[in-house]
């Protein structure tokens, strides 16, 4: 079984550190802040200029002075921080934050992502993505294996105007979690009850299976 | 107008001499912390052909949404379009020129900018779009791009408190891209919550000092939120 949005999220918060500064991306990437493991402390860092956002508020709590990257209504933890722009994209760019989790159009198996566009069809803008991808070293992406007619993401090259270059090295979808070196996809865990056949036929990269690969474990 | 006393007693006095053809920052991140009734000034005051720097460009219908649709954008540089369907519209037919900056190296570029330094390196956008026609350079191994900085004539910001000698403290996250623009606008406007008098304000606490601010208006702000997201007790 392809794994739901909330085991995706689930998966990639077994990548959290005590300790850890965190950007999690719009989309599945933020519901990652739903399963944090309850022996761990990380601090989430929101690049519109919050260190340490907290859960969405309740009602009465609602202050449209506070909102995340995604403009959602959140609040602030204790010891948190407030800043600009330009500090917070210090802290991304100078390689201060330890994992960033973000959503992909496409990954290539050099490493290389799409995330912001689709030519005549589609402009998101980049946001703080190419920022994001450039300052990390430890970045997870989160996406579906294959679009919903069956198209591969995990691609030789991507074809979509690129977010980065040569910057991805772990990959978690629907269908397995992914290692990216030497120019390939390396199958490290596959999703419970999905056949390593079924990954190969749904990546269009390179892919290296070794072995007997393990299921994943959601806790 | 006199001395170091900063504050304006209109919103045409606040934007007076904003011409046609002008570059204009406007802070804020999506509707928080934007400058609500000098972005409806510039809307009433039907100025056009300019070249506007935000983040974002509001939603359709609100904020930096009416210069969208009064057309009075020729350019926008930005680094999100998101949901807002005109923006998108305008960008796809070539009607408005967009440039799709990362959000970092804006912020960066208009940092720069207020400090007089022309131009930086970044990783970000290396073999990207981003970096199509730009000059690139190799430090210790790793490949950089060189994004020139940018200013404006009038750069809009918004903040929480000011005292009238233009010293500006932001609220949460309002703070965003008005600090740097603040400091890159050859005139400055800041609208502001409230306005108190010089010593109220604890100078270990400014954010913007007031050297960067030129005018300065006690606004009234909707707030209005884009997502507004709770849990349930």
């Amino acid at each position: 079984m392809a794994l739901s949005r909330e085991q995706l999220a689930q998966r990639v918060a077994a990548e959290l550190r005590d300790g850890y500064y965190v950007n999690l991306g719009i989309g599945i990437p933020t519901l990652v802040a739903n399963y944090i493991p309850k022996n761990i402390e990380v601090m989430l860092q929101s690049e519109n200029g919050l260190l340490g956002m907290g859960p969405f508020p309740l009602d009465e709590e609602v202050d449209a002075d506070l909102i995340n990257a995604g403009k959602q209504t959140v609040t602030a933890v204790t010891g948190a921080a407030y800043f600009s722009s330009a500090e917070s994209f210090a802290m991304i760019r100078g390689a201060h934050v330890d994992l960033t989790v973000l959503g992909a159009f496409e990954i290539d198996q050099k490493g290389s992502i799409a995330s912001w566009m689709i030519p005549g069809k589609l402009v998101k803008g980049m946001g703080g993505a190419m920022d994001l991808v450039a300052g990390t070293d430890n970045i997870v992406v989160t996406m579906t294996h294959a679009s919903k007619t069956g198209q591969s993401k995990l691609l030789e090259a991507c074809t979509l105007p690129l977010t980065g270059v040569n910057c991805i090295r772990k990959v978690v979808t629907d269908l397995a979690y992914l290692e990216i070196h030497d120019g390939a996809f390396h199958l490290i865990e596959r999703a419970p009850g999905v056949s390593i056949e079924e990954i190969k036929e749904k990546t269009a990269g390179r892919l290296v299976v070794d072995g007997d690969v393990p299921e994943m474990k959601l806790a | 107008m006199s001395g170091f006393n900063k504050v304006v007693g209109s919103y045409e006095e606040a934007l007076a001499g904003l011409e046609d053809g002008m570059t204009i920052m406007v802070g804020g991140f999506g509707l928080c912390g934007i400058p609500e009734g000098l972005i409806e000034q510039v809307k009433d005051m039907g100025t056009s052909g300019l070249t506007c720097i935000s983040n974002n460009a509001g939603i359709d219908g609100f904020a930096l949404g009416k210069w969208l649709e009064g057309r009075q954008i020729k350019t926008m540089i930005g680094s999100y379009v998101g949901e807002n369907a005109l923006f998108e519209k305008l960008f796809i037919s070539g009607e408005m020129e967009v440039i799709l900056t990362p959000q970092g190296t804006l912020a960066e570029k208009i940092r720069a900018g207020g400090a007089g330094i022309p131009a930086f390196y970044t990783a970000t956008g290396y073999g990207t779009d981003v970096a199509k026609g730009k000059d690139t350079r190799e430090f210790n191994g790793r490949n950089y791009v060189l994004e020139e900085s940018l200013t404006a004539d009038y750069a809009l910001v918004k903040a929480w408190k000011a005292d009238t000698m233009g010293n500006l403290v932001y609220r949460m996250t309002t703070q965003n891209f008005n600090p740097m623009m603040a400091t890159a606008g050859r005139i400055t406007v800041a609208e502001v919550e409230e306005i108190v008098e010089p010593g109220e304000l604890d100078p270990e606490h400014i954010h913007t000092p007031g050297i960067y601010v030129q005018r300065l208006i006690k606004g009234t702000f909707e707030k209005r939120i884009e997502q507004r997201t709770v849990r349930s007790a």
